[in-house]
């Protein structure tokens, strides 16, 4: 499943992975191209799955003419020992009948790399927010048991809120509370198989609407530096975007609001 | 979303579709027997002719010894070879890949020997066995595709493999900053995997393009397993088989593997592609 560039396997043990969920707006996949962006890092390896739909690309984070043609696959895996610091970048969508297939997959490929905490950037649609989320921060987190017994309060203590759960029957009182994360992808499930087989996880969310979701990808990421501390701002936003993204910048400029036909290297549209 | 007489709506997503029931939850046996069922009728089958099955099965590693694979996807790249490289020597069926999927036009019931309809076939030359040619017309599923490639390659020998890939795109899915009435079409575009040495013979794709289908699997198979390929993607505004389209396949030709196969433009080739073109021609009646 896990490929390596070359010939030689890197050691992820106690790494940090962080890893995007394909949700609404794509954001927890532009926000990892903007922290690979940002810190330069190198690709590793490949997830090499019939779980995920085939996809390549050339290099979306190239700086110069000669990387700009290495290609890119639909799932990498970038690194950087120094930082002790993993992310998986996933490009396209899973299979349609090999969703938990594919979560079983990302699920036994980090307990086997003994990562010592795992992050999921995802998404929910803001249109499905209730009354206690219309207001305030979009952002919203997650954590299993273990990953609480790594960070304590920190997420709460940098003002996040955690994901409020729903009435499984809405307007009937004394009913089971769930997550619901409309829009998440995998998110739900993967975050309640994490608790389950006791893997340290975090998932940090941001409620948007599908459109151009560079300024949620900031947010998110912003959020994850301010916590994560992974590079370095001086009171600006450091973080770098990918080359290209400047395409989305002109076609949001020239296409009317209501088309969403939009181009990313994160994005796979059929 | 509410809409103006208060009903809600829900919105599309690009990333996600609506969460479908999960696979798993309240199946029982029957369902599980269904599944299986689906997911066998679903499999890619290579069947290899009789030649390359002995040698398969006498090679230690059970793969083929084959030096140059090219596989061509679409109308327009398969009607480039059928008319440039298949038109000449002796070209011989070596084998096909059958599948059944929601777009096929056979049920699997009315096949032969093999499941599913020969939507693939692969060609190659006595005087020259180990080049192979595949033409791929057919709609392949996304669930389909990871095994057409994992079985197609996982049964050739990597070591001296290079893989060339021509494949057929509609120019609507090309993204530029520019307008795409302004860019000449039908026009080239190159992706090659890390292994791939030699020169382009247009240039390379741009960011944010992507390629889908089975040129990415393809390239995704070779890329992780250091095997070097090139895809020819050409953008076109004609969907069916054009002969203007089939000719801006030429540019290949500076490629060693294509110039070893491909003869220059003769009578024949010519013949071959218009009667291709022609037979490709809906004839409107309306006029008459």
């Amino acid at each position: 499943m896990f490929v390596p560039v070359g010939n030689a396997s890197p050691t992820f043990k106690d790494s940090i992975l962080i890893m995007p969920a394909v949700s609404v707006g794509n954001v927890g996949q532009l926000a990892v191209d903007l922290l690979i962006s940002s810190l330069n890092m190198p690709c590793v390896g490949y997830i090499h799955t019939d779980c995920l739909i085939p996809m390549v690309g050339n290099d979306p984070y190239a700086t110069s003419e000669e990387s700009s043609s290495e290609l890119c696959t639909n799932a990498e895996v970038y690194f950087l020992p120094e930082k002790k610091l993993a992310v998986l970048q996933i490009r396209s969508p899973t299979v349609k009948s090999k969703t938990r297939q594919f979560r079983h997959l990302i699920l036994s490929w980090i307990k086997s790399n003994r990562f010592s905490q795992s992050i999921l950037l995802s998404s929910s649609h803001a249109y499905q927010c209730d009354d206690r989320q219309l207001s305030g921060s979009p952002l919203r987190y997650l954590q299993t048991l273990e990953m609480k017994n790594i960070i304590g309060d920190k997420l709460q203590k940098l003002d996040l809120n955690e994901l409020e759960t729903t009435p499984a029957f809405p307007g009937i009182r004394e009913t089971e509370q769930q997550l619901w994360i409309p829009g998440g992808g995998i998110t739900k499930r993967f975050f309640t198989e994490c608790s389950s087989e006791h893997i340290p996880l975090a998932v940090l969310l941001i409620f948007c609407s599908e459109g151009d979701n560079i300024p949620e990808a900031f947010t998110l990421m912003n959020f994850l530096n301010q916590w994560l501390h992974l590079v370095e701002t001086t009171g600006l936003c450091k973080l770098g975007k990918p080359v290209d993204w400047h395409i989305m910048a002109v076609e949001e400029e020239t296409k009317a609001p209501a088309l969403k036909d939009k181009a990313s290297v994160s994005e796979l549209q059929f | 979303m509410a809409t103006f007489f208060g009903e809600t709506v829900t919105l599309s997503s690009r990333a996600v579709d609506e969460e479908d029931e999960e696979e798993g939850e309240d199946e029982n046996e029957e369902d599980r027997e269904i599944k299986r069922e689906l997911e066998k009728k679903r499999e890619v089958h290579l069947q290899w002719n009789a030649d390359f099955s002995r040698q398969f099965e006498t090679s230690s590693d059970k793969t083929l010894q084959i030096s140059e694979l090219i596989i061509a996807v679409g109308y327009n790249a398969s009607g480039f070879l059928s008319a440039f490289a298949l038109s000449s020597g002796n070209w011989e069926t070596a084998g096909n890949i059958s599948l059944w999927n929601e777009k096929s036009r056979f049920s699997r019931e009315t096949s032969l020997e093999h499941p599913g309809e020969p939507s693939c076939i692969f060609y190659r030359k006595d005087e020259n066995p180990e080049v192979l040619i595949c033409q791929c017309t057919c709609y392949v599923a996304e669930d389909q595709l990871f095994q057409w490639a994992d079985k197609v390659l996982g049964s050739i020998e990597k070591r001296s493999l290079k893989v060339t890939i021509l494949s057929d795109c509609p120019v609507a899915n090309y993204r530029s900053p520019e307008y795409i009435s302004a860019i000449p079409v039908p026009f080239l575009k190159a992706l090659k995997t890390r292994t791939y040495n030699e020169n382009l013979c247009c240039s390379s794709l741009e960011q944010p393009n992507v390629v889908s289908g089975i040129p990415a699997a393809v390239l995704s198979y070779c890329q992780v397993h250091q095997i070097p390929a090139v895809l020819y993607q050409c953008y076109t505004d004609v969907v069916k088989l054009d002969s203007v389209t089939v000719e801006t396949y030429k540019s290949t030709l500076s490629c060693s593997s294509l110039r070893k196969l491909i003869k220059p433009c003769t009578a024949l080739s010519m013949e071959i592609l218009k009667k291709l073109t022609e037979d490709n021609e809906t004839q409107s009646n309306l006029y008459t």
